[in-house]
């Protein structure tokens, strides 16, 4: 479309849109922008307000602190494990129940969908789900971040819409015909044509397991044990910045030495913890956006 | 007889479909349906040799005593508050920005507007926390720098009772605004084309159409959501309210979540928790079905 031959409305409505648009991308961009640029420029002119639209000068103080920092690798190496093995253990639970539960044929799945559904609404709340870890023994092992909760109703409904959707009953027919069995089906048939919702789901469960904290906080309390967003609290709220317990106490209003050095791990931190998942998400974006067009499908 | 031999039959035929089931019936069993039973630990005394069953009787006590509390309108005041204002500001946030993405005709602009709004979605609630504390200090903060530049002196946004609820609110917008636009971009893409054309004959502009085609085919969706978001009207996030809690702001951030956890995690009065945890589900469940009875009465609309 070309300027020339717009009506003024119609002119002043681009005007308009666009400018929209633009502000839009500055205040989402510009608070990740500046981070990124505040993380190796000189600290003194960061923290007096000069570093705004360029970097200026240059220090990878924060980073070498960072990279020094066995917490940081500690949590990193648990986070790792427990987003990868979670994952898996995710995906094992809900994609054999969703291919079930899309089978017209399988009599019991009504009840057990509602079963289910159920689960969306009601809850037996924070205090009781603290006792049942406790009495199962599994809090402060490794297995409270990978087993609870490892079916995401949402994401098994997805998945259930879409094999109803991509398996055509004449499909499985002719399956059956040649003496093919469920499981054969599902993992010869249904799983290699489902690599998108594969992915999607994956994801979804990946960034849920990248991001808790919640499970780390409540149910943890051997440091080595920590996943890096726990570390990352430490050092970005509870302002624990130097291992060795320098900059503690300081609190985050107190200005001066320590702290100027204290923002700039921040800063490196916040650009190492969110790295992974950061440059995952261009080539997945539109994965994730179909993940929620085919839950909305059959909400 | 033949209805056993059907049942066998059938679970003959299917016993792999069962297989495949069993592990998640049994994980939301255990995690779901245990933790339900548990509910009654609300009316019960906590037994520490007998868990999640609990001990004596005590009925409604520890209602009664959450309601006598001296925090009580404090708790429920803060978190009405802190709801009321996400759901007021926040919610039509993402329609407005699906009408604007919607009017946007290159395509590639559009895919880079959309890559960018939905981004921020991705950053976990620590790291964005942790942003707006270093983003937001007055002394080192490039947010109080810019503040100061516009003569708006010198306030500490992250620790002050005034700016608390504006703070959660708008952090909240920039984190999840595009994301929920999504589901309305959704909707807006299965607008039949040729209504804009009889619009445009009709001698209707861009704003007109927004106005006449775009926003009637959202209702059906906004109407759905907004009465999900009535039912979560009393359940704050926790995680983000108890990040951004400090000793300054606390006398607005306390709400009924990061109560709970106090009181049950750390403090260890598990009945006494289990009562305000069960206390606040109720209140949603009221307000979830007064919203989708008025619905139901006056569009037509309903959640079931």
């Amino acid at each position: 479309m070309t300027l020339k031959g717009m009506g003024g409305k119609e002119l002043a409505f681009h005007i308009l849109l666009y400018s929209l648009c633009a502000v839009i991308f500055l205040v989402i961009m510009y608070p990740l922008y500046f981070i990124v640029i505040a993380s190796f420029s000189d600290s003194t002119l960061v923290s007096t307000g000069k570093v705004l639209l360029f970097p200026k000068g240059s220090s990878l103080f924060g980073y070498k602190e960072i990279f020094q920092d066995s917490r940081v690798w500690t949590g990193y190496r648990n986070t790792l494990f427990y987003t990868l093995f979670g994952t898996l253990v995710n995906m094992l639970f809900t994609m054999p129940a969703a291919y079930v539960l899309s089978r017209k044929e399988f009599k019991a799945r009504r009840p057990i969908m509602f079963l289910f559904v159920v689960t969306m609404f009601f809850n037996g709340g924070l205090i009781p789900t603290y006792l049942l870890m406790k009495d199962l023994h599994i809090t402060n092992t490794f297995w409270v971040f990978i087993l609870p909760f490892c079916v995401n109703i949402f994401y098994l409904i997805i998945a259930r819409t879409f094999f109803e959707t991509a398996l055509p009953a004449e499909l499985h027919e002719a399956a059956v015909m040649d003496g093919c069995s469920h499981f054969m089906f599902f993992a010869k048939v249904a799983l290699p044509l489902s690599k998108a919702l594969i992915s999607v789901i994956g994801l979804y469960y990946l960034v849920g397991h990248w991001n808790d904290f919640f499970t780390g906080l409540i149910y943890i309390r051997d440091n080595n044990l920590q996943p890096l967003q726990i570390v990352l609290r430490d050092i970005l709220l509870s302002n624990q910045v130097f291992q060795n317990g320098a900059g503690t106490g300081g609190g985050a209003a107190s200005g001066g030495y320590a702290q100027r050095y204290a923002d700039q791990i921040k800063y490196g931190v916040i650009i190492v913890s969110s790295l992974p998942i950061l440059m995952l998400y261009p080539f997945l974006q539109k994965y994730f956006e179909k993940g929620v067009m085919i839950g909305s499908v059959k909400g | 007889m033949r209805i056993l031999g059907g049942g066998l039959r059938a679970l003959r035929r299917d016993y792999q479909l069962w297989i495949m089931i069993a592990p998640a019936i049994a994980a939301v069993l255990i995690f779901n349906y245990i933790p339900m039973y548990g509910i009654q630990l609300a009316f019960k005394d906590f037994d520490f040799a007998k868990g999640l069953t609990g001990g004596a009787w005590r009925g409604v006590d520890y209602f009664k005593q959450f309601i006598d509390s001296y925090l009580f309108t404090d708790l429920m005041r803060n978190t009405f508050l802190i709801s009321l204002a996400t759901i007021i500001v926040g919610f039509p946030a993402p329609i407005i920005l699906a009408l604007i993405l919607n009017q946007i005709r290159r395509k590639r602009f559009k895919n880079v507007m959309q890559t960018t709004v939905y981004l921020p979605h991705f950053i976990s609630i620590i790291v964005l926390v942790g942003m707006m504390n270093v983003l937001m200090s007055p002394e080192t903060g490039v947010i109080g720098y810019m503040m100061k530049g516009l003569g708006l002196g010198h306030i500490n946004l992250i620790a002050s009772t005034n700016t608390f609820i504006p703070v959660y609110v708008l952090s909240d917008i920039w984190q999840h605004c595009g994301w929920n636009s999504i589901i309305y971009l959704a909707a807006l893409s299965t607008v039949d084309p040729q209504l804009y054309d009889s619009a445009k004959i009709d001698g209707a502009g861009r704003m007109k159409m927004i106005r006449y085609v775009d926003l009637p085919a959202l209702v059906p969706t906004i109407i759905i959501l907004f009465i999900l978001s009535m039912g979560n009207i009393l359940s704050t996030g926790f995680e983000k309210i108890f990040l951004m809690q400090n000793s300054l702001n606390l006398p607005v951030s306390e709400v009924i979540a990061t109560y709970v956890y106090k009181i049950g995690i750390i403090s260890n009065q598990f009945s006494y928790a289990s009562a305000i945890g069960l206390f606040n589900t109720l209140i949603n469940f009221v307000f979830l079905f007064a919203m989708n009875a008025a619905s139901k009465k006056m569009s037509n609309t309903s959640l079931y």
